[in-house]
Parts: C-alpha cells; structure tokens; sequence
C-alpha cells in the first residue's frame, strides 16, 4: 500500500469536499436573506389580494367617508373612520405618558446618571418591554381602571385613557433606548465646549446636546408611536370592542386591530363581507405603521453620522 | 445655541436652580417607569399567587375557576417553541451570514438591510393575518401548531437577523484575516473563525426572540381563533392553544375568580420568561469567560 498516495487522496477529497460544502452554504444563506424579501412581499401581496373583494363591494370612498363601522349589524356600514380615531384616541393618550417620561428618563440615563446607577435602572426599564402585552391589557383592565374609577366615577369600564396610558408604560423603554442612544451618539467635545463657556449641566443637555440629538429623538417617537398603532392585546382587553367617533377618552372605543381579533375570534366565514374587512383594516394598519417606521429609520440614517 | 450665558454671580444661582427642578423632573420620569413596572408586578402577585397551585399547571381548562388549568397551554407553547426555533433559527442565522459575511455592496444588499428593520416593525396582527389565509387555508394546514409555528417563524424572524448580525458584526476583522491567512475559504473562516466568536451573542438573540414569541398572543389568535382546547397537542397538525391566549381567555371573563386565575397563569408565564432571560445571561457569561481563555 503506499502510503504517500492515500494521503494525497484523502486531501484532494477533503479539498473537493469542502469546495462543496462551500457552494452549498453560500447557496443556503443567500436564500434565506431573500426570504425576508419574499416575506415583505407576501404580506403585500396577501393584504392587497385578500381586500380586493372587499373593495369591489364596498368602495374606497365610502370607506373613508362613511363615520359607522358596523360589520354584522344591519344596516351594515363600512366607514373606517371610527376604528382610525379610536386607534389615534390611544396611541394620543399614550404619546402623552411615553414621549415626556421616556425623554426624562433617556438625559438622566445619558446625562445625569452615574455609570453604577446607570448599569442597575436600565435593565429594569427594559423589562418593560419584554412583559407580554395581555399582561399590560391586564394590568390596566384590574388596576388603572378601578384606580381612574375614583376619578371619573362615570367612565365605563373598558375605555381609551386607561388602555392609553398604560400603553404609554408600556413604550417607554423602546422610546428611552432609543434616544439615550441618539444622546450617547453626542461627542463629547461639544459638551465639554459647552461647560468652557461657563454652562450649567441643564444648559447643556437641554441647550447643546438635545439639539444636537434632535434627528435621534424625533426618530424615536415616530417608532415608539409606530409600536404603540400596531399593539394588539392590550386594547383588546382594556379599550372596549365599540367602534365609535369620539375623542372622550373616558368613553368605549375599537382600535383597528382590536377589531381585528374580534372578527378572527369570532370564527367569520372565510369569504364573507366581514371576513374580508379585516384584510382592509389590515391593509390600512399595515401602511401606517409601515410608513412611520421608514420615516423613522430614514430620520436615523439619513442624519446619523453628521459628526 | 443661545447667547445668555451671563457670567453674573446671581444670575448662577437661578440658573443652578433650573438645572435642580429639570433634574427632579428627569427623577420623576424614572420614577414614573419603576413606579409602573412595580405596580404591574405587584398587581399581578397579590392577585395570583394564592392561584398558583398544581391545578393551575397540571388540569385543563374548566368552567370551575378552583380546578381549571393550564396544561394544554402550557404543553402547547413549549411545543410551538421548539418548533418556532427549528425552523427561524437556521434561516435567521443563515440571513445574517449572508448579510455581513457574504453580501456584495449593493443597491439589493442594502434593500434587504432596510426591509429587515421595516419587517421588524410590522405589528404582530398583520403576521398573524398573512399567517390565517397562508398557512391556514391556502396551504390547508387547518389551525395547527405547525401553521401557529410558520407564523411565529416569520414574525421573529427579523429579530433575530437583527441580533446576530450584531453578534457577527462584533467579531473583530483580525480573526477573518488571520483563518484566510492560514489557508481557509470563504466557509471556513466563517464556520471556524467568525461563528465560534459570535456565538454567545447569536444565542442570547435566539432566546430573546424565542421570549419575544412566547408572550406573544395577537397572532396567534388569528390561527387558533378556538380559545377552549381540553387536550395536549401530540403531532404538529393537531390544534392548540398557547398560554397567552388562555390568560386572555380568562381576563375577558367578567367573574372575579377568572381574574384571579389570569393573573396565576400571568405568573407562570413571567416565571418562564425570567428564566429564559436568565438562562441567556448566564450563557453568555459562561461562553464569554472561555472564549477569552
């Protein structure tokens, strides 16, 4: 047997056998990048697809100018309105909790904070995030309605300020992170700059360097905002399943995607009318947040590296 | 910037002032954010914890809140875990390879870098519609757990691209040059040089989207739409429920007793989420310490 040839083969087939393993493995990954095209497209295709029937019946005019939305009942009526001002009524009730309390939290962290303290709260502020939204839709349904109970003691008990507000709780952290980061992005040296000139700690923050992160902040907002349209069960639990055209935060509303889980849970006949609508609001649901969230990932790379 | 500052001595004062009040109110926005987190947990603690019996964990779903449970729930989100992770985690990891390892410079490379972060944004009811009318009829898989999984797949997907391009972004450029100095291909580097080094943070990203998935109740109600399953899912095409469906179940149920089982269940599902959180860390920690060795 000579030995010297065997290992040569060995190493030719190793040398083959990798090559293989190679084109497979670049094949592989290349496919699974372009699944996440094809997911994007999948989404369109299905929600365009799925609402055509809708639109042949009920016409994108009415749609939009009709103010009752009443799938089942009849008279039935198509009018998008009152799910879109239910869906703003909250996400405007939590931009009031979530836009001035994730920015005070992002400078303390950012500016304020020492390094110590700063490693214990923002952990803690991001569990915030990852606790499950029927826990918040919970939350608010047995603790932030009896509370506001006392206040307003006519509120009904599923209504748009308390789901609001905690869903303000809620993106708190994804609106603190994101401008702590925009706030961490600030060279130094403007801040040191800052302080040369005779500056207090508050001038800074709020005179150089909140400025200088504005692009980050207002990015910040417009996805948090984003996050909070598109939430599901919390305003299914807490906010009501009455479609109305109301800014009374204390009254009953629908939000679009509260609706969403009513019909689906309600098992609607695949083809019909009301099964179909939820393809439309979902059409709708989907260009909101879809053109908030390039909106705010463009704000971000577009002023990202000004310094 | 303004051009009032005043090198005047009372002027100082006032000014410090400010600053004070501006950095209670700062305070006061942590205080917000703690004072919610701890409200939820005390919430839901003193509501439930007389609730967390074995009952809970091991019956099924009753009429009677003292002896309803949440086994087939419980069984039914493992069981859509294991899947979800069988199916997203090659796919994720094999898009992030591509994305930073293999990727051209591109007007597409970049297309699909921009489409990750838009797909990450895309509320969870909408994954859970394309799921419905996909997985559910057009490819007539019913209201499984294997189309509950699909769907899942593809809402965490982006997530996880996310993170581990983050965790192979980190490895530094000196490992690649130096697996290509010794003679590797393209594969090589990656599979020798770049994955080993990146692994504790791909992992903690698995887990942290594979949490994401756990909580998650919107879509899933799309596919399951039934809320009242009384058996353990065996084989992937049977239906299921999962446990955030079934507290939400029980929240929507006016009786008091209801509540509190939502809130027993809510503490099962806070359970299973810290020690999966934890499990990451400690991974990570523990594959940090040897890979500086």
């Amino acid at each position: 047997m000579n030995l010297n040839n065997s290992v040569f083969d060995s190493k030719r087939g190793h040398r083959l056998r990798m090559k293989i393993e190679g084109r497979i493995v670049n094949l592989f990954v290349s496919i699974c990048a372009f699944i996440t095209l094809l997911v994007t497209f999948a989404i369109i295709w299905n929600l365009v697809q799925q609402s055509i029937g809708f639109f042949t019946q009920v016409s994108l005019i009415d749609f939009f100018t009709e103010t009752r939305w009443s799938p089942i009942l009849i008279p039935k009526s198509f009018g998008i309105a009152p799910l879109v001002a239910g869906t703003f009524l909250v996400t405007i009730i939590a931009s009031f909790v979530a836009v001035p309390v994730g920015l005070s939290v992002a400078i303390y962290l950012a500016e304020y904070a020492p390094d110590t303290l700063r490693r214990i709260l923002k952990p803690i502020i991001e569990v915030l995030a990852g606790i499950p939204t029927v826990v918040y839709g919970y939350f608010a349904l047995t603790f932030v309605t009896p509370l506001l109970k006392i206040v307003f003691p006519e509120m009904i008990i599923f209504n748009a300020l308390s789901a609001g507000l905690v869903m303000g709780i809620m993106i708190i952290p994804f609106v603190s992170s994101l401008t702590e980061d925009a706030l961490i992005a600030v060279p130094n040296s403007l801040r040191q700059a800052s302080y040369a000139l005779g500056a207090t700690r508050f001038e800074t923050s709020i005179k150089v360097v909140v400025p200088a992160a504005l692009s980050g902040i207002i990015a910040a907002f417009v996805l948090g905002l984003s996050r909070a349209i598109g939430e599901t069960m919390l305003v299914t639990i807490a906010a009501g399943a009455t479609p109305k055209l109301t800014f009374n935060p204390i009254e009953s509303i629908q939000t679009m995607t509260a609706y969403i889980v009513q019909l689906a849970l309600g098992e609607a006949a695949n083809g019909s009318i009301e099964y179909q609508s939820i393809y439309a609001v979902g059409i709708l649901l989907f260009l909101i947040t879809f053109s908030m969230n390039t909106l705010g990932h463009w704000i971000v790379r577009r002023w990202r590296n000004v310094y | 910037m303004s051009t009032d500052f005043k090198l005047n001595q009372n002027n100082l004062s006032r000014r410090k002032f400010i600053g004070i009040i501006f950095l209670v109110f700062c305070l006061l926005g942590v205080l917000v954010a703690m004072m919610g987190l701890i409200s939820l947990l005390i919430q839901v603690i003193l509501q439930g914890y007389e609730w967390v019996t074995p009952n809970l964990i091991f019956n099924y779903p009753s009429r009677h809140p003292e002896q309803a449970g949440l086994w087939p729930a419980l069984i039914g989100t493992l069981y859509m875990m294991g899947l979800t992770a069988l199916i997203t985690v090659p796919v994720g990891i094999g898009a992030a390879i591509y994305l930073e390892e293999y990727a051209p410079k591109n007007w597409i490379t970049s297309f699909i870098e921009i489409n990750t972060s838009n797909l990450a944004g895309v509320p969870s009811i909408v994954y859970g519609l394309l799921g419905l009318s996909i997985f559910v009829y057009f490819l007539k898989l019913e209201r499984s757990i294997l189309a509950g999984s699909l769907t899942m797949s593809l809402l965490i997907l982006p997530l996880l691209i996310l993170a581990s391009r983050e965790a192979i972004k980190a490895v530094p450029m000196a490992h690649r040059e130096a697996a290509f100095a010794l003679g590797g291909d393209k594969w090589q580097v990656v599979k020798m040089a770049v994955l080993p080094t990146a692994f504790p943070g791909i992992l903690t990203g698995v887990i942290l989207a594979l949490s994401r998935a756990i909580g998650e109740a919107a879509p899933m109600v799309a596919i399951t739409a039934l809320v009242y399953i009384t058996f353990v899912p065996v084989t992937p095409m049977d239906r299921f429920t999962v446990m955030p469906i079934q507290i939400f179940n029980w929240v929507s149920r006016p009786q008091d007793d209801f509540r509190g089982l939502a809130a027993g269940g809510i503490i099962i599902l806070l359970f299973l989420l810290l020690s999966m959180n934890s499990i990451a860390v400690i991974l990570r920690n523990k594959f940090q310490k040897r890979s500086e060795e």
